[in-house]
């Protein structure tokens, strides 16, 4: 049919252009699933992210020391780990370091931990770890040494979160796959009526020695343009929902909860990518799917 | 050329043909006469393998119609000609358009349809009409354009199921001559028809089916007195005065 391509290019402009309603109908819906799936992608992207990006706190143990606990104590402490096999590095960070970084983490609202009045922050040590096994060690032993008044571990939460978000992407594949083959039955019925329309030319295509092929190709073309269309409006509208929706929430809160978020340039290309490839899928699948009766003979 | 050996095709209770066996040789002109429900359209329907036989084999040329995979009915069907008693032209189709069509079905190059369907325009008379609609044309200027259609490829044979049903007697005569004219460049032509005038005009070889069956096959006359004819009125009118 490939050789014929641009007869049933030409073919399939024609059918749209009688049937411009149709064709409307058939890109809302599949907009509109689209955009549903979009909202979907969108979140167990930045889900996975955030998941990403917590998990790599795990190869690190925070001992938070007593208030007034001797610096010298604390380095020792701290070089007694580092001798410790699995320890890859050890780092002190004093009240004042601490503080600085936060401050920096807050951007501009930074200047509100000046009102504080004081350092609520403690001196700590943090403590690398080459594996999880001796983090687990490191955190259940340190609350034991002298000095050492709280510890930051993320083990539990590291469970929690990779099982949080399994339990989102399967979720969200399956309304994905459901929401794909609705997709397809939306533009298979709405083929099936311009089939419906042309059913006689096509059994006198037929008749004259027509291939399968040579019927369904404009109408193959068709479904792959419906497809098109509906997945340039739907990248688009996802795209400008996503900006809305971050500014909106602001890049500041961000910042300060330290949550990372997805780059809007990265998600576009690739819901583009996405939502091009399944919009050929639905319409191409679509308009095959609805033929099938109409080419038996 | 076409072949039916002992074929039999039953719709449930319904005989379509019962053991029919047939040859038609190459550049013959052939009439498939007999009262409606007979069989006449199952034979076509075999030929262009819409229908399988129960029993029996049908060739066409070298192809045996029984036997081939559904893929290749589309080649099968580009053997043989087909124009029917309502046309069943494209609407949407210039005249010159719908005999393009054809030729664009299997690949011809457009040098090729540019040369071809005006020759086969000017073969049908209807030249001077090729960019009219069909709904522009007289029933007997349509009935030229699906000839021209069917016959722009070069087939083999030429079906032509009751091409004059719809015609007015003049207008049917024209369209034999037409038939006629394309039999004598060589392509074998079977026309299925009740017309007993046009049958008993034209002098052809008849085959008469009757409840399935082959009850004749002879050239000469219609050779049947029965209601069907009672249709033709009009034609009888002109051909028995």
């Amino acid at each position: 049919m490939f050789s014929r391509l641009g007869y049933n290019i030409k073919q399939a402009f024609v059918q749209i252009n009688r049937n411009k309603a149709m064709t409307f109908t058939s890109v809302l819906a599949i907009t509109a699933m689209m955009l549903i799936l979009g909202v979907f992608f969108v979140a167990t992207i930045n889900i996975n992210l955030f998941a990403e990006v917590v998990k790599q706190d795990f190869d690190m143990v925070e001992l938070y020391m007593e208030e007034d606990f001797p610096l010298d104590s604390i380095k020792q402490i701290g070089t007694d780990y580092e001798s410790n096999e699995g320890v890859s590095k050890v780092e002190f960070r004093s009240k004042e370091d601490a503080l600085e970084i936060m401050k920096s983490r807050w951007g501009e609202n930074g200047y509100l931990l000046d009102n504080l009045g004081g350092n609520p922050l403690p001196d700590s040590l943090i403590i690398y770890v080459k594996n999880a096994e001796t983090a687990e060690t490191i955190a259940n032993e340190a609350l034991d040494i002298e000095g050492v008044e709280d510890i930051k571990y993320y083990q539990e939460t590291v469970d929690k979160l990779t099982k949080t978000t399994n339990f989102i992407q399967i979720a969200s594949l399956i309304v994905m796959l459901f929401l794909v083959l609705v997709s397809i039955v939306v533009v298979s019925n709405t083929i099936k009526l311009t089939v419906f329309a042309r059913a006689k030319e096509i059994r006198i295509m037929k008749y004259i020695g027509a291939t399968n092929w040579f019927v369904r190709g404009p109408f193959l073309i068709e479904g792959i343009i419906i497809g098109l269309i509906s997945a340039i409006v739907s990248t688009g509208l996802v795209a400008v929902i996503y900006d809305n929706i971050m500014s909106i929430i602001g890049a500041d809160i961000i910042r300060i909860l330290s949550v990372p978020i997805v780059p809007i340039e990265y998600l576009a290309i690739n819901l583009a990518i996405i939502f091009v490839a399944l919009g050929v899928g639905i319409g191409s699948c679509g308009s095959v799917i609805s033929m099938r009766r109409f080419l038996d003979k | 050329m076409i072949r039916f050996e002992n074929v039999t095709k039953r719709y449930g209770e319904n005989i379509g043909l019962e053991e029919a066996t047939i040859h038609i040789e190459k550049g013959d002109f052939v009439f498939l006469v007999g009262p409606s429900g007979a069989g006449k359209s199952t034979f076509i329907k075999l030929i262009l393998r819409e229908i399988k036989p129960e029993e029996g084999e049908i060739y066409l040329d070298d192809m045996c119609v029984t036997q081939i995979s559904n893929r290749e009915i589309p080649k099968l069907r580009r053997k043989a000609g087909i124009v029917f008693q309502d046309f069943r032209l494209l609407e949407k189709k210039t005249v010159y358009e719908n005999v393009a069509f054809a030729m664009e079905i299997i690949h011809k190059s457009r040098k090729e349809i540019r040369r071809q369907v005006p020759q086969i325009l000017s073969l049908v008379g209807i030249s001077d009409k090729a960019y009219n609609y069909p709904e522009e044309l007289s029933a007997g200027e349509q009935q030229r354009v699906a000839i021209a259609r069917a016959v722009v490829n070069n087939p083999t044979v030429l079906i032509a199921d009751e091409p004059t049903g719809n015609l007015d007697p003049a207008t049917a005569m024209d369209i034999m001559d037409l038939l006629n004219k394309i039999n004598r460049r060589g392509t074998t032509i079977v026309m299925v028809t009740h017309a007993k005038n046009i049958v008993d005009v034209m002098h052809k070889r008849v085959i008469a089916i009757q409840n399935g069956r082959i009850v004749r096959n002879e050239f000469g006359l219609y050779g049947y007195e029965h209601e069907e004819s009672l249709e033709d009125d009009t034609t009888e009118e002109v051909f028995y005065v």
